[in-house]
C-alpha cells in the first residue's frame, strides 16, 4: 500500500556531505514508519521522474553546493518556481534533480505538493560521515519535519 | 597589416559527462590551434588495481562509468578469462550480449534525445525541446528505462551492476523472468523504428572526414563482446596485438591520454566505425532502418552519428528479443576460473567505441599490472581534428552559430570525459 507521503533522498553516502539527503530520509523513516515511503536515489533524472510519478505529497532532500555557508538549508518550491540546475551534486551527463523537475513540469507530471530541501555541504571528499555543519542542518530539518509530517500523516489517515 | 588572432574559449563543455573545455585560436581565415582541454581529475584506477585479486577487478572497474559500466565489467572479466584459459559460451555468453544491449539502449537513447537532438532542433536543452516535442521525449525516457530494466534484471541494479563476474554471473534468470521484458522490448523496437523517421528529418551539415575507423569485427555477429580489432586503413589484429598497434601519449592540456595509431595519427571509434565495418551483420529491421534513413553501408559524417546510434538502438531491441526467445537457462551461472600466471586481454564495444583492457596476474591471481583505454581517449584526437576542419570551413558563421556548431561537433562523439552541461561560455577575444 502506498503511504500518503513519499520521501526521496538523493546522494552518495560515500562522498561525505553528499549523503546528507540520504541520512535525513533514513532518520525520518525511522521515526515515521509506515506513514511515509522512503526512496534512496542516485539522482538520475529518468529514475527520479519514475519515482515521483503519480504521487501527491513528495519531499526530496539533496546536498547542494551553491556557495552559501555550509549547513544552510535551501527550501525550494517547484510548484512556484523553476529549479536551477548546477547546485545539485549528483547527475549523469548533467541530467539530475533540476532536469527531472523541469521535465516533469513540461509533461504536467509534477506532484501536487512537492517540496525540495537542499543542504549546503562543506566536504564532498571520499569517505563516510557528515561534516558538523551538515549534521546540524540534518538534525534541524529532521526535528522540524518529524513534527509536521507526523501531524500531516495523522490528518490524512483520518481523512481517508 | 597582420590579421588579428581570435580566440574561441569554451570554459565548460555542456551536455557531456565530465569536465572539459575548448580553446580555439584563429588568425584571419586560418585556424592556428584547437585544444580540447580535459581537466577532469585523474582517477588512478590502473594503479589501485595492482595488488587486488583478479576476481575483484570487474567490480572495481565497473565504477569507472555510471553510463557504460558493462564495458568495464566485461572487458576486465574477459581479460581475466583470457589469461586463465577459459572460454565463456552458450547461454552465459548470450546473456552478456543481452546486458550489453541494455547498456547500448540506455546510453544511446539518453545521448540521442536528451543531449544531442536539441543541437539539431535549435533548443538550449531537452527541457526546452520537451515543450514542443513532449511525445518524443516521453518515448525516449521509456526506451531508456527499458534499457535500464535489462541492466537491472541481469546486473542486479541499473548503475554499477553487481551480478556479473569473471566467468559469467552470480545468478542467471529463468526463462520466464526474461520473458517479462518481451512486451517492453517489442514496444521499444516499434518506437525506435518510429523515432528513426524523426531523426532522419533533422538538418545534417555536409561534413565528412577521412577517418581511420577502428572497431571490432566478428565473423558471425555485429561485434560487441568479441572479435578482432580492424580498421579501414589496414589494421586487422587480435586483442593481444593492441599495444603494438596503438599508442597513448600525454598532452599537457589533458588529464586523459590521447590514443593514436602507431606511425599514423588519430583514429575514430564508436557507432560510425562499428556500423561501417559491420553493416552486413545488423539485424534485418536495423538494416531497413538504415536504408530508410538514407544511410549507405558506411558513414563518415560525424553529425550523422545520431542516426547510426538510432540504427544500433533498433538492432539492440531486435537482438534482445531474439536472445530472450532462444534462451535456455544454464545449469551453472558461471564457468569456474582458476588463476594462472600471465597476461590477458579484453575488449568490447562500449556505446562510445572499443574499450581495451590488459592485465597481468601472478599464479595466485594477484594483479601485477593493469591497462585500460577508454573509447573517449581514443577519440580525443579525432574530435580535435573535426573541430579544426569544421571551424576552418565555417569561419563565415556568426559567433553564436559557430559556438553552437563547435559544441555539437564535440557532442557528436558522446564523449564521456569522466571515464571524459548546456551552457558553453564563449569568449571571442580579438587582440
Amino acid at each position: 500500500m502506498t503511504a500518503p507521503v513519499l520521501l526521496i533522498g538523493v546522494g552518495n553516502r560515500y562522498r561525505r556531505d553528499d549523503g546528507a539527503g540520504l541520512e535525513l530520509v533514513r532518520r525520518l523513516k525511522d521515526g515515521l514508519g509506515a506513514g511515509v515511503d522512503a526512496v534512496e536515489s542516485d539522482g538520475a533524472a529518468a529514475s527520479l521522474m519514475e519515482v515521483w510519478r503519480g504521487r501527491t505529497n513528495v519531499f526530496l532532500f539533496d546536498a547542494v553546493k551553491s556557495g552559501a555557508s555550509p549547513g544552510t538549508i535551501h527550501r525550494l518550491d517547484p510548484g512556484a518556481e523553476a529549479i536551477r540546475a548546477g547546485h545539485f551534486r549528483c547527475s549523469t551527463h548533467d541530467f539530475g534533480v533540476a532536469e527531472a523537475v523541469e521535465l516533469s513540469r513540461a509533461f504536467g507530471d509534477l506532484p501536487e505538493k512537492f517540496f525540495i530541501y537542499g543542504i549546503e555541504g562543506k566536504v564532498f571528499d571520499e569517505g563516510e560521515g557528515l561534516s558538523s555543519e551538515s549534521e546540524s542542518a540534518v538534525q534541524e530539518l529532521a526535528a522540524e519535519l518529524m513534527h509536521s509530517l507526523a501531524r500531516f500523516i495523522g490528518n490524512s489517515s483520518v481523512a481517508r | 597589416m597582420k590579421d588579428k588572432i581570435k580566440t574561441i574559449q569554451v570554459n565548460t563543455l555542456a551536455r557531456v559527462e565530465g569536465e572539459g573545455a575548448l580553446r580555439v585560436k584563429v588568425r584571419g581565415k586560418k585556424v592556428l590551434d584547437v585544444a580540447l582541454k580535459i581537466y577532469e581529475p585523474p582517477r588512478f584506477f590502473e594503479a589501485f588495481l595492482r595488488g587486488r585479486d583478479f576476481r575483484e577487478v570487474p567490480d572495481i572497474t565497473a565504477r569507472i562509468c555510471g553510463i557504460c559500466p558493462i564495458a568495464y565489467l566485461l572487458g576486465a572479466s574477459q581479460a581475466m578469462e583470457d589469461v586463465c584459459g577459459v572460454q565463456v559460451t552458450g547461454p552465459i555468453r548470450a546473456l552478456r550480449r543481452l546486458v550489453y544491449d541494455g547498456e547500448w539502449i540506455e546510453s544511446h537513447v539518453l545521448h540521442m534525445f536528451m543531449l544531442h537532438a536539441p543541437d539539431f532542433l535549435g533548443y538550449e536543452d531537452a527541457i526546452q525541446m520537451t515543450k514542443d516535442y513532449p511525445d518524443v521525449v516521453k518515448d525516449a525516457l521509456r526506451m531508456k528505462k527499458i534499457g535500464n530494466r535489462i541492466m537491472t534484471l541481469l546486473g542486479g541494479r541499473e548503475i554499477h551492476p553487481i551480478n556479473l563476474r569473471v566467468g559469467g554471473f552470480y545468478k542467471v534468470p529463468a526463462k520466464r523472468e526474461l520473458g517479462t521484458l518481451t512486451d517492453d522490448l517489442k514496444w521499444g523496437l516499434d518506437t525506435a523504428l518510429k523515432s528513426m523517421k524523426i531523426l532522419t528529418g533533422l538538418p545534417y551539415p555536409d561534413f565528412e572526414q577521412d577517418y581511420e575507423l577502428v572497431a571490432m569485427r566478428h565473423p558471425d555477429e555485429y561485434a560487441i563482446i568479441e572479435g578482432r580489432i580492424v580498421s579501414n586503413k589496414g589494421i586487422d589484429i587480435a586483442l593481444r596485438e593492441y599495444d603494438n598497434t596503438f599508442t597513448e601519449e600525454h598532452v599537457e592540456r589533458s588529464t586523459a591520454l590521447h590514443t593514436t595509431v602507431k606511425g599514423r595519427t588519430a583514429c575514430l571509434v564508436g557507432p560510425l566505425a562499428r556500423y561501417s565495418h559491420n553493416f552486413e551483420q545488423l539485424t534485418p529491421l536495423a538494416k531497413q532502418a538504415a536504408h530508410a534513413a538514407g544511410l549507405g553501408p558506411t558513414c563518415r559524417n560525424p553529425f550523422k552519428s545520431i542516426l547510426v546510434r538510432g540504427v544500433e538502438v533498433v538492432f539492440a531491441f531486435e537482438e534482445a528479443l531474439a536472445i530472450i526467445e532462444n534462451y535456455e537457462m544454464p545449469d551453472e551461472p558461471a564457468v569456474t576460473v582458476q588463476p594462472r600466471v600471465g597476461t590477458g586481454y579484453g575488449c568490447t564495444e562500449a556505446p562510445r567505441g572499443i574499450c581495451y583492457h590488459r592485465y597481468t596476474i601472478d599464479d595466485r591471481g594477484t594483479v601485477l599490472d593493469a591497462k585500460i583505454v577508454s573509447p573517449t581517449a581514443m577519440n580525443l584526437r579525432s574530435i580535435e581534428n573535426d573541430l579544426w576542419a569544421f571551424i576552418s570551413a565555417n569561419l563565415h558563421l556568426p559567433k553564436e552559430k559557430l559556438q553552437w556548431r563547435c559544441e555539437q561537433t564535440i557532442r557528436n562523439y558522446d564523449p564521456c570525459i569522466s571515464c571524459s552541461a548546456h551552457f558553453l561560455k564563449l569568449e571571442l577575444d580579438e587582440t
